[in-house]
């Protein structure tokens, strides 16, 4: 099944939607110089056809709302449509952010309760909700971290991160300048802290780190590496992307961390959009609360406003006050699951996981010792052998309606299979999928070729992705560059190919 | 407890299959000293009461009728057609996630490719990318595009940029090592960029051609920050020499939202291509031939690339850009030039009323400007008090975010779009006609 692209479908003859009439009186023209030459080849739809298009483009995608997506470090939990709902009210969508603050005051009190709500979560003292994404709070961190340095007349160059870490780290540092410093796991996949040592001075801002780090596994040595890296000056970064496996269980906050980020399309709930919006709250420690994004928000005898002044502050990191509506969500979900809720939802997290583990065990390789917390990572590399690979068990998976593991991630793991069930699956889905895992692998065995083959079921097979980034077509061209496009072009208007050499 | 689905039997089962007696053996891991025994938060609620709980905060924030916005300076009120939530709200696309899949992603990522078309289109650039977070933050990756293409550390700021997308650069230039001078004069052989809001912050048109020749003839790119829905009239940045356009796209179809989540754009000419941040949808085949599309040039990106990566954007704003794309797509060009034209008019229809008012003038009134303009009114803060008990949302006082302008002080900027009808033009004008008399009775006209 394939849907023709709105380009395609644009038919030149349709009039435009019906919209309001300007209804005044003015001379006023736009003078001709500041005029647009040649409209942009927009499509033309009728609204049906456009409902259809995008029903047809939906029927094309794997969602949580009809698919298990065992995807490693990314918490691919249920997300609760009251929060939908809540993110919609008009007094919360329809607010102006440049409102007074006296008009906004239930919008304020929301972003300041949510901040105290997740202070308790990770043990910190405040939190910026002004990052828009897990990346995006890495190098807000990273530049307060930096800021505080700078306060104190030391010039830190570099970052450390370990080998098992996500890439947004080292491209974050690098963003905020920085060199990175790799530090090796362990045999046991936990940070190797003989190199740590060796790897920490005083030209050292920060240590980067998950717990549980991206194998899914618990830093024992935490508060041994927290000391290490205060003795040298440098500060400690949590990254939340596993924050799934601790709410209730413990806090970075003790564990010695300095700052600590949270994505809320993860933990809390907040939806995934295909790839975003997200939301990245930062939390920190006293000596870095000075440095925060601003404004802030501050709750003066009930009253709620936001405090710009603050000298030392970072700046902004993005327009306005963060991704609102994400907040709203992540608030409704607070809400209802309460402490209680929360630390159920962290247990089952790590009972699922575990469970799914034990499924896997003797199916595909286990290279690290559980019990593991809210993920695991496998190894398709038993089936070597057979000449498949970690890429073949996932898209056997998805030929069997399921979303693919995270794989070939974290980098030292060869042909990883990186599972994260969440506490939302039920036994019955957990099982399913492991033994279709299971069955997957005896085909794996039995014919693979037919596995390599695989998907055939869905809009597409597998695509020459090495092809495609030979030879990038990033967009539609009005005078059809597209040799696959069945239906005729409208003619052509514009041409706004800007061939400046 | 909501969202939970285990039965404590199918706990009791999970554990037995695993051999252990309780949780606690599972986090055998965790040093008992830094565990702790829940979160000092309240207990859950029902979701009646947590709706109750979050409607009442709603209702504590003052929600202006949609036609009596004046008020813009980065976020807008526009006729957003039912098609726009129709199509974000399918749980296919709000609930799915970033396309790394592309078999079973294919919804998302042909949106994607046609969202990069849309945009590529409407500011008349070769390529855009599938979203960033938003405008600000497009116009930071832009700036760092351009000091990694030319090896150069300043940014120049031309004209009056939104103040938080200078905070914004400055923000990310104090990270990446580059620095921001604003005004013209600055514009040297160590100029990476200059950068230009179109219209401005203040809603003037700048001379855009002028400015892109410039920084060319001091090898430096022209980045333009521009207004998506004026691209339906205004001359698009790849007409006027741009290397890099970007912008916020907020209008396109998305709620005000207390500021977010909207979605960021940025396109460039295909030079610059390889430099673009974050994710870009390309076209593929599969080996029957058939059409789809695929997450493409990756090795651009850091999960690849890590530290070499031109960005650190991971997660987008994807259902932000998705509702753009439908916004453009129920427009077509004829519709969006229709509503950039009526807010264009209604905006100087209203412009010329406020002029006449006594008290009031245009501080600019040699410039050009679309549907968002500066309006002098001394006691700014009084006549804006009165638009408040009126129901309405009056413009943006911008002295207090430019303390080193007095020619900024008492001036409000005031926008007009396809939704403030005549009769909320009247209403303004009305408001503002009795302000002005009862301040001009008080204390004579200034």
């Amino acid at each position: 099944m394939t849907e023709p692209l709105s380009f395609e479908k644009s038919r030149s003859a349709l009039p435009p939607p019906r919209l309001p009439q300007a209804g005044v009186q003015t001379d006023a023209q736009l003078p001709e110089e500041h005029r647009r030459r040649r409209p942009p080849a927009l499509p033309r739809l009728s609204e049906a056809e456009i409902m259809r298009h995008y029903s047809r483009l939906a029927s094309m995608n794997y969602s949580i709302s009809e698919q298990f997506y065992p995807l490693g470090s990314c918490t691919m939990k249920y997300n609760p449509v009251a929060n939908e709902e809540a993110a919609r009210l008009p007094g919360f969508a329809g607010l102006h952010p440049y409102q007074d603050e006296e008009t906004a005051q239930g919008a304020l009190e929301l972003m300041w309760r949510l901040e105290r709500a997740l202070c308790s979560v990770v043990g910190v003292d405040r939190i910026t909700l002004q990052p828009a994404a897990g990346a995006h709070a890495e190098w807000t961190a990273l530049r307060m971290i930096q800021a505080y340095h700078r306060a104190r007349g030391e010039d830190r160059t570099e970052v450390i991160v370990p080998d098992a870490a996500h890439g947004t780290n080292p491209a974050s540092a690098v963003l905020c300048g920085f060199k990175v410093v790799e530090v090796r796991s362990g045999a046991d996949g936990r940070v190797d802290t003989a190199d740590l040592e060796a790897k920490l001075s005083n030209r050292v801002a920060a240590l980067m780190l998950t717990n549980p780090n991206t194998l899914g596994l618990f830093e024992r040595e935490i508060a041994e590496m927290a000391e290490m890296v205060h003795a040298t000056g440098a500060k400690l970064y949590y990254d939340g992307a596993n924050l799934n496996a601790l709410m209730g269980v413990c806090r970075p906050g003790d564990m010695g961390f300095d700052a600590v980020h949270l994505n809320l399309h993860k933990t809390f709930t907040t939806p995934h959009g295909g790839g975003g919006p997200g939301a990245g709250p930062v939390g920190v420690k006293t000596d870095l609360v000075p440095f925060l994004p601003r404004p802030t928000v501050e709750c003066d005898d009930g009253a709620f406003r936001l405090d710009h002044d603050r000298p030392q502050s970072i700046g902004r990191v993005r327009s306005f006050y963060g991704n609102f509506g994400m907040l709203v969500r992540a608030f409704t979900y607070v809400l209802a699951m309460g402490g209680d809720g929360l630390t159920q939802a962290s247990r089952d997290a790590i009972l699922a996981a575990n469970y799914l583990r034990h499924r896997l065990e003797g199916v595909l390789d286990l290279p690290h010792e559980g019990p593991c917390m809210h993920e695991f990572v496998a190894s398709a590399r038993n089936l070597g052998p057979h000449g498949i690979k970690a890429l073949d068990v996932a898209k056997g998976l998805l030929e069997r309606g399921y979303y693919a593991p995270t794989v070939y991630f974290p980098l030292i793991v060869p042909e990883a299979v990186m599972i994260e069930p969440t506490e939302t699956e039920s036994r019955a889905t957990l099982d399913a999928f492991a033994d279709t895992v299971q069955a997957i692998v005896e085909l794996a065995r039995r014919s693979p070729e037919d596995l390599r083959a695989e998907p055939r079921s869905l809009p597409v097979g597998r695509l020459d992705e090495v092809a495609a980034a030979r030879n990038p077509v990033l967009r539609w061209r009005p005078n059809g560059r597209d040799a696959t496009a069945s239906s005729p072009h409208e003619p052509v208007r514009s041409d706004t190919v800007n061939d400046r050499g | 407890m909501p969202y939970l689905v285990h039965s404590t039997e199918d706990r009791e089962a999970m554990l037995e299959a695993l051999g252990v007696a309780t949780m606690d053996d599972l986090l055998v891991d965790i040093p008992p000293h830094l565990r702790v025994d829940g979160i000092d938060l309240e207990p859950g609620l029902s979701e009646f009461e947590t709706m109750a709980r979050v409607r009442a905060l709603a209702g504590r924030n003052r929600v202006f009728e949609d036609r009596l916005w004046f008020r813009g300076g980065g976020v807008y009120q526009r006729f957003v057609p039912a098609a726009v939530s129709a199509v974000t709200s399918k749980p296919e696309f709000y609930t799915a996630y970033t396309p790394y899949q592309p078999e079973a992603s294919q919804g998302t990522l042909q949106a994607i490719f046609e969202f990069q078309t849309l945009i590529a289109e409407l500011t008349a650039m070769d390529v855009a990318n599938a979203s960033l977070y938003d405008g600000a933050t497009a116009l930071a990756e832009a700036a760092m595009m351009a000091v990694v293409e030319t090896g150069r550390r300043h940014v120049v700021v031309a004209g009056c940029l939104h103040p938080e997308y200078a905070d914004v650069l400055r923000c990310y230039g104090d990270g990446r090592g580059f620095d921001l001078r604003v005004g013209l004069e600055h514009v040297g052989s160590d100029t990476a960029a200059i950068v230009y809001q179109q219209p401005s912050f203040l809603g003037l048109l700048e001379d855009a051609a002028g400015l892109t020749e410039l920084a060319h003839r001091h090898g430096a790119l022209g980045i333009a920050c521009v207004d998506p829905i004026s691209l339906g009239m205004l001359a698009p940045p790849g007409e006027q020499g741009a290397d890099i356009a970007v912008g916020e796209g907020q209008q396109l179809g998305l709620a005000a939202s207390y500021g977010g989540p909207h979605v960021g754009f940025i396109a460039c000419r295909k030079e610059l291509m390889r430099r673009l941040p974050g994710r870009l949808v390309g076209e593929g085949h599969d080996d029957l031939g058939r059409r789809g599309f695929v997450l493409t040039l990756t090795a651009r990106e850091q999960h690849i690339r890590r530290a070499r990566a031109t960005s650190n954007i991971c997660t987008n704003h994807s259902l932000c850009a998705l509702a753009a794309s439908v916004y453009l797509t129920y427009m077509g060009p004829d519709g969006l030039r229709q509503v950039a034209e009526v807010s264009y008019q209604r905006a100087h229809a209203l412009a010329e009323r406020l002029a006449a008012i006594p008290g009031f003038e245009l501080p600019f009134p040699d410039r050009q400007f679309l549907n968002e303009f500066p309006v002098r009114m001394f006691h700014v803060e009084h006549h804006l008090a009165r638009l408040r008990a009126a129901g309405i949302l009056g413009g943006l006082p911008v002295g207090p975010m430019f303390p080193d302008r007095p020619d900024l002080e008492d001036v409000a900027i005031f926008c007009c779009t396809e939704v403030n009808d005549p009769a909320a033009l009247d209403l303004l004008v009305e408001v503002l006609t009795a302000s002005a008399a009862s301040v001009n009775t008080r204390s004579g006209a200034r």
